[in-house]
């Protein structure tokens, strides 16, 4: 029977559930010591002077003057702009100046630094941000001939704000100094990424070793941000000549780390009678804080999904990621598209409202097909689903009887269609030029790549594609911890590429080695001939074509679709929304394993929930105000719907087994159904969390 | 924990007694169920250095009913409560309140006399306590004195209670009337109240509410209106009267306001 | 200062004011209960006290001297609702599981659904959105039946 398609046991075994798994903060290392970052009090200006107000006893302190002379003050990443460490100039608040280190946590608590600065104007609000951070234009046909060929033109402003990745495990890496380099354990998702970072602290020459530790949790939230970690870690380390551990506290991991970017996405449409988008101009406007990070490639994804999965032959989109004096917003499931696909989803609820038309029926004239283009100018093939996605969620959900009969009353309905490129944007997949390998072991194969496992299903997915292609017994493969001593650079886990990309790889490399084998078993064919390691590079489809000056051509090898329902109860006393149901209908290719990516869903589902309702970051002088878990609220047990999930099957010829990417889809779309759902109660909201006091707001002004 | 264990110390009576007089010779703390105080040892924000535990003083435990009078122990868990007969008969309110303090492990831990010291404007059970015409009682080496509950707070977490005294017990008189409760938090569970509301209503009429004021208030004029057959549109613009909520970060006045408002229409419809 | 861990007698040498959290990460090497939050609103540090789910990272240590404190350790390896978490996906980072698991320990194994999320409502996954949580829940509770 084979692997793919059921639900296999976990690679994980048990000790996640038995307390046995190790993540960062549970290991030790002899003669360890505990770090600690002295951070900026203000969001803009220079520092006057550093004074340690503490007996040095004991401690190690690290400044920018530590970096040697062969490395670089620099967290290589995209662009080389954010410094490990402040030598003059503070962009933001909480930003890293000096770091200590002390074998007792409560002296190193207890140290106090004085820092005098030179106060200068910060400036929090994108919109007067004069600073460009990045800038793109997608043009499809001719925007003027598109709206002059319009019957209405309908016009909106939707936004949305920061969000907290909650990783219940907060941020914490290990270094231990070792010769020359470095050993780095911590928890990440992007060992090669680190190994990047160090490599640029310390020089190219220098020994750098990355090991990832059992991660509580990522969400895009330990894509960059462990780079900046392991760098203050791996100073601290090799200064004291003594392992250094720096675990964040919940607060810290607040202030000081990564968040989602915050929009302002601005629609005008043009529409016929009959419902046809016949023009759409789209402005996409990010805050991305105070250095680069990944903004570029955040506002990327982002203006590519602005179009949603609709047809329309005039399309503008331009795309500004700007730079005000906040903490570097970064990479977040879905990387820019959940906030694009919430503007544009709840405006086609009110272009359909404008025509006196259904929610669904205005999808239907518009959504995708298999020959049409995208606003990017991709032909899509069989690959599209967006209609498939959208009947069946209305069929199974009997959209149309609830939708008259909740009409007048307090419930709602709503409905969101959308899609999400998988992989790297346009060339990105073969600049990264992602390896990974198989090797024969005495009683099977393990697997070698860097794709780490947070929680996903890394392990077992892999696993599940090399036990059927090499047509052998699914115990007899292993997984090896991502260690980069070990292990070919698969490129980052990110981007919904795990399955896909290294998938795919992996797959060939199980393929060339059954050849290898002949008849023969792994175990046989070991005791015979020895080692075995047969190591692939990605290749992605000869077929794509992407022109990054111009953004068109092929924005993505390929797109999975999704269409939501959220059914919801507004209390007439509280403005409280509260989901009742919940519907997810996604096919993204094919489920390897379908409780894994079942669990993929119904949890990218909540927290497209939280994003949508409850998750709001006060910013209060650059800074989050409400940095802690009770007063950042994150759903609970009682905030979560029930769900119905509908996993459709479309084979993608070139994805392993026929599977796609799955990762981020399902948080594209929670957070415009609720809107749409609420629009149903006749309550216009345009921007998110949609609060109880954003409903009342919004109660009082209709 | 950012604060230091090692700065810190922990007097542990055995008796009430014992504790009395250890609060008498020192300026201490008093530690029971921890969960507000260790948020703040955790966080670094707590001042007090010098702590003294009441978790095994069992006889401040106790829930019974004693001449018609519902005596709930200071170190009576959320969760006995919950479990409790005698408040499940005498003050469902207070059991509905008591189920919506935190999740199964903080009710399980936090106690009412904890929730009464700390002081919290947002305390769940507080306006439960004030519409009852509850009695706190106050025990040092001097002996005991009770104070309603309406008087026992006197401005944003202070209170009446002398250093030296810990609070032993909550007095409830029988209540006439239908009684009300409503939390409003951040989220449906595990949430600080943004308002919470607790009214009686039966010869005359009691109304309490949090988190719209320094303290937990009744709200005498609206009740008053209330008690003498005053129509539910007057009362609502006398309590717009008797409240004053602010902006913080995690709700608005304007919010507070018309909920508010709100909760004490559907108090009266509900208890009609 | 003496306690029952997990069914067997246990001394520690620990400040009274100790978080139980950090005794028994630091002293008893017991490090499959986590910290995710510091504050007693995530669960993940969640243990059982004389067999009430408690936040161990807001319990003194010195209370608990006497007490019978259980933690996911204790549940040995091959405890229904271990299976279930694993199968189910009801873990999938894992971080938030041991807690998850104690707290579900506690429930009765006729719970409802609506019994079941109530008594999760303190402890957060991020993860899962829950559902493979209740489904593990249910298929332990039904082969304990």
């Amino acid at each position: 029977m084979p692997a793919v398609g059921t639900s296999v046991p976990r690679k994980d075994g048990i000790g996640k559930a038995t307390g046995s798994a190790r993540y960062a903060d549970d290991l030790h290392f002899p003669g360890m010591l505990y770090g600690r970052t002295i951070r900026s009090t203000i969001p803009c200006g220079r520092i006057r002077s550093v004074k340690l107000d503490f007996d040095q006893t004991g401690f190690t302190v690290v400044d920018y003057r530590d970096i040697p002379a062969e490395g670089k003050n620099i967290v290589a990443l995209v662009e080389y702009d954010q410094p490990f460490l402040v030598e003059r100039a503070i962009r933001h608040l909480a930003e890293p100046i000096l770091l200590l280190a002390h074998a007792d946590r409560e002296a190193l608590n207890a140290a106090r630094v004085e820092i005098e600065y030179d106060v200068a104007e910060p400036l929090f609000d994108v919109e007067r941000s004069a600073q460009l951070l990045k800038g793109l234009s997608i043009d499809k046909g001719d925007l003027e001939a598109g709206f002059a060929a319009a019957d209405l033109i309908i016009e909106g402003t939707y936004r949305t704000g920061h969000q907290e990745h909650v990783y219940i495990e907060p941020n914490g890496v290990i270094a231990v100094p070792e010769g020359q380099g470095v050993t780095l354990h911590g928890s990440m998702q992007c060992p090669f990424y680190v190994v990047k970072a160090l490599k640029s602290l310390f020089g190219d020459d220098a020994p750098i070793r990355v090991v990832q530790t059992e991660t509580g949790g990522g969400f895009g939230g330990k894509e960059e941000y462990p780079s900046m970690i392991a760098g203050h870690a791996a100073l601290l380390a090799r200064k004291s000549g003594r392992p250094v551990k720096i675990v964040y506290d919940r607060t810290e991991d607040m202030v000081a780390t990564t968040k989602r970017h915050p929009s302002i996405v601005r629609h005008r449409t043009g529409v016929t009678r009959d419902g046809r988008l016949v023009a759409m101009d789209v402005d996409v406007l990010i805050d991305g804080g105070a250095y680069i990070t990944l903004s570029p490639v955040v506002i990327s994804r982002g203006s590519i999904h602005a179009a949603g999965p609709y047809r329309c032959d005039n399309i503008r989109i331009a795309g500004r990621a700007m730079f005000t004096n906040t903490p570097p917003n970064g990479a977040f499931r879905g990387f820019g598209a959940p906030q694009t696909l919430f503007a544009i989803e709840a405006h086609m609820d009110r272009i359909a409202e404008s025509l006196g038309m259904d929610p669904v029926a205005i999808r239907e004239v518009n959504a995708l097909r298999p020959g049409d283009t995208t606003a990017t100018g991709q032909t899509l093939t069989g690959d599209c689903s967006a209609l498939e996605v959208l009947r069946e969620a209305v069929r199974r959900t009997d959209f149309h009887r609830k939708r008259a009969e909740y009409k007048g009353t307090n419930r709602g309905i709503g409905l969101s269609l959308f899609f999400h490129g998988a992989g790297f944007t346009g060339s990105g997949e073969h600049r990264l030029e992602s390896k990974a390998a198989l090797e024969l072991t005495p009683t099977g194969v393990r697997i070698l790549v860097a794709s780490t496992e947070i929680g996903q299903g890394t392990r077992t997915m892999h696993a599940q594609i090399v036990t059927d292609a090499l047509g052998i017994p699914y115990e007899q493969v292993e997984v090896a911890q991502p260690d980069t001593m070990l292990v070919p650079d698969s490129g980052p886990t990110v981007a919904s590429r795990t399955c896909m990309v290294v998938g795919k790889i992996l797959e060939r490399c199980a393929l060339e080695m059954r050849e290898k084998l002949g008849t023969l078993t792994p175990a046989e064919y070991y005791a015979a001939h020895g080692p075995l390691t047969i190591l692939k590079q990605h290749e992605p489809p000869a077929w794509i074509t992407w022109d990054e000056e111009r953004y068109s051509g092929d924005a993505y090898a390929t797109y999975s679709w999704g269409c939501d329902v959220a059914e919801v109860e507004l209390d007439p006393d509280t403005y409280e929304v509260r989901p009742t149901h919940f519907t997810a209908v996604q096919e993204f290719g094919r489920a390897i394993h379908p409780g894994l990516a079942r669990g993929q869903i119904e949890g990218g589902t909540a927290q497209g929930l939280g994003f949508a309702l409850l998750e709001r970051v006060v910013m209060k002088d650059g800074g989050m105000a409400n940095a802690s878990l009770t007063n950042y609220t994150i759903p609970t047990t009682l905030d979560t719907p029930t769900m119905d999930i509908a996993i459709l099957e479309n084979f993608y010829a070139d994805g392993p087994s026929g599977a796609k990417g799955l990762g981020e889809l399902p948080l594209d779309g929670p957070a415009p159904a609720i809107v749409n759902a609420i629009r149903h109660l006749s309550i216009d909201i345009r921007e998110i969390p949609a609060t109880p006091e954003h409903i009342l707001s919004a109660c009082s002004s209709r | 924990m950012k604060t230091a264990t090692s700065g810190l110390s922990l007097r542990e009576p055995h008796s009430v007694e014992d504790a009395y007089r250890m609060m008498r010779e020192e300026r201490l703390t008093p530690i029971a169920g921890a969960t507000d105080l260790f948020v703040g040892l955790n966080f670094g924000t707590l001042d007090a250095r010098a702590f003294v535990d009441l978790s095994r003083l069992d006889s401040l435990r106790a829930i019974a009913v004693k001449d018609d009078v519902l005596h709930i122990g200071a170190l009576a868990s959320y969760t006995a409560i919950m479990q409790s007969g005698e408040v499940r008969e005498r003050v469902p309110m207070l059991v509905a309140a008591a189920g919506q303090v935190g999740g199964v492990q903080i009710q399980n831990r936090g106690t009412l006399g904890g929730n009464i010291a700390n002081g919290s404007p947002a305390g769940d059970s507080l306006p439960v306590l004030a519409v009852a015409d509850a009695l706190v009682v106050m025990c040092s080496v001097d002996g005991e004195r009770r104070v309603p509950f309406t008087a026992f707070h006197t401005g944003y977490r202070t209170s009446v209670l002398r250093h030296d005294e810990i609070i032993v017990c909550v007095e409830i008189p029988r209540i006439e009337g239908r009684q009300w409760f409503r939390k409003v938090g951040t989220r449906a569970a595990q949430a600080i109240s943004k308002l919470v509301m607790a009214g009686v209503r039966g010869d005359t009429t009691r109304v309490a509410i949090g988190s719209v004021a320094p303290t937990v208030l009744r709200l005498p004029r609206t009740e008053t209106l209330l008690s003498v057959g005053g129509n539910i549109d007057e009362a609502v613009a006398e309590l717009q009267q008797e409240i004053a909520p602010i902006d913080d970060i995690r709700s608005t006045a304007d919010y507070r306001r018309q909920v508010a408002a709100n909760l004490l229409r559907r108090f009266w419809s509900d208890t009609a | 200062m003496q306690f029952t861990l997990n069914g067997v007698p246990a001394t520690v040498d620990a400040h009274p004011m100790r978080r139980l959290l950090d005794v028994l990460r630091e002293e008893c090497g017991l490090t499959g209960t986590k910290e995710g939050c510091g504050e007693g609103e995530c669960g993940a540090c969640t243990v059982l006290v004389d067999g009430q789910a408690v936040v161990s990272c807001l319990v003194p240590v010195a209370q608990v001297a006497g007490a019978d404190v259980r933690t996911i350790e204790g549940l040995g390896t091959d405890h229904a609702l271990q299976h279930h978490f694993m199968n189910e996906a009801g873990a999938q980072c894992g971080i938030c599981t041991p807690g998850m698991i104690m707290t579900a320990s506690t429930l009765p194994k006729d719970a409802t659904l609506e019994e079941i999320r109530v008594a999760l409502a303190g402890n957060l996954c991020r993860c899962t959105g829950y559902e493979a949580i209740y489904r593990a829940i249910q298929r332990a509770n039904e082969e304990r039946a």
